[in-house]
């Protein structure tokens, strides 16, 4: 918070227990850190060029997640609320494609890397 | 020159391992290393796609590389 924000936008990412109609049992994620870390603030100062932001945040845990869990966050402090809804969208969505994170969905019968094949 | 590969996602399932070492010609480039990774381990050409990262920056085809850089496979991402 600071006295010059208008608008916070919160987008909190949750794991749900169904993909595709198939039950999922928890997801379990892997990051090549050093990298994941240097696309992330690629990616915040982007949304600092392009949008007013105040503060930013970009949070992503690894590991096995159990349903209802939280592996991401990314919060946006602008002036005005057009901003901040703006640039917190453009970041989990540019996060989805180039921060190396995967993320593994565990099934009954087996389990998928999301994403791998076409 | 010998270069270590890093492997994450399917891309380890595929390897068997974290890491995999490719002998590779002097300025061999990141598109000879998918060449002879392929070659090796042709499950890499059912994936939707793949990057090669080199000292943690996505790298095109032509990039030349060097024994000492940190090379990964990426599998397509899916963060978030």
């Amino acid at each position: 918070m600071s006295p010059q924000s208008g608008g916070i936008d919160v987008f909190i990412g949750t794991v749900r227990d169904a993909t595709k109609g198939k039950a999922v049992i928890k997801l379990e994620f892997e990051a090549y850190v050093p990298m994941a870390l240097k696309e992330m603030e690629k990616i915040a100062r982007e949304a600092f060029y392009k949008w007013p932001v105040q503060k930013l945040l970009i949070h992503h845990r690894v590991g096995v997640l159990q349903i209802g869990e939280v592996p991401v966050i990314i919060a946006v402090s602008c002036a005005h609320r057009d901003a901040a809804f703006e640039a917190c969208r453009y970041v989990i969505d540019k996060l989805k494609q180039t921060v190396p994170i995967w993320k593994k969905e565990i099934f009954e019968d087996g389990e998928v890397w999301v994403a791998a094949h076409p | 020159m010998k270069v270590n590969v890093l492997a994450f996602g399917i891309a380890k399932d595929i390897f068997g391992s974290s890491s995999v070492s490719v002998e590779l010609p002097e300025y061999g480039t990141t598109g000879k290393l998918k060449q002879l990774l392929e070659e090796s381990y042709p499950r890499l050409k059912k994936l939707a796609s793949y990057m090669v990262a080199v000292n943690n920056e996505y790298a095109s085809d032509e990039s030349v590389l060097a024994a000492n850089n940190e090379v990964a496979i990426i599998p397509p991402v899916s963060g978030g």
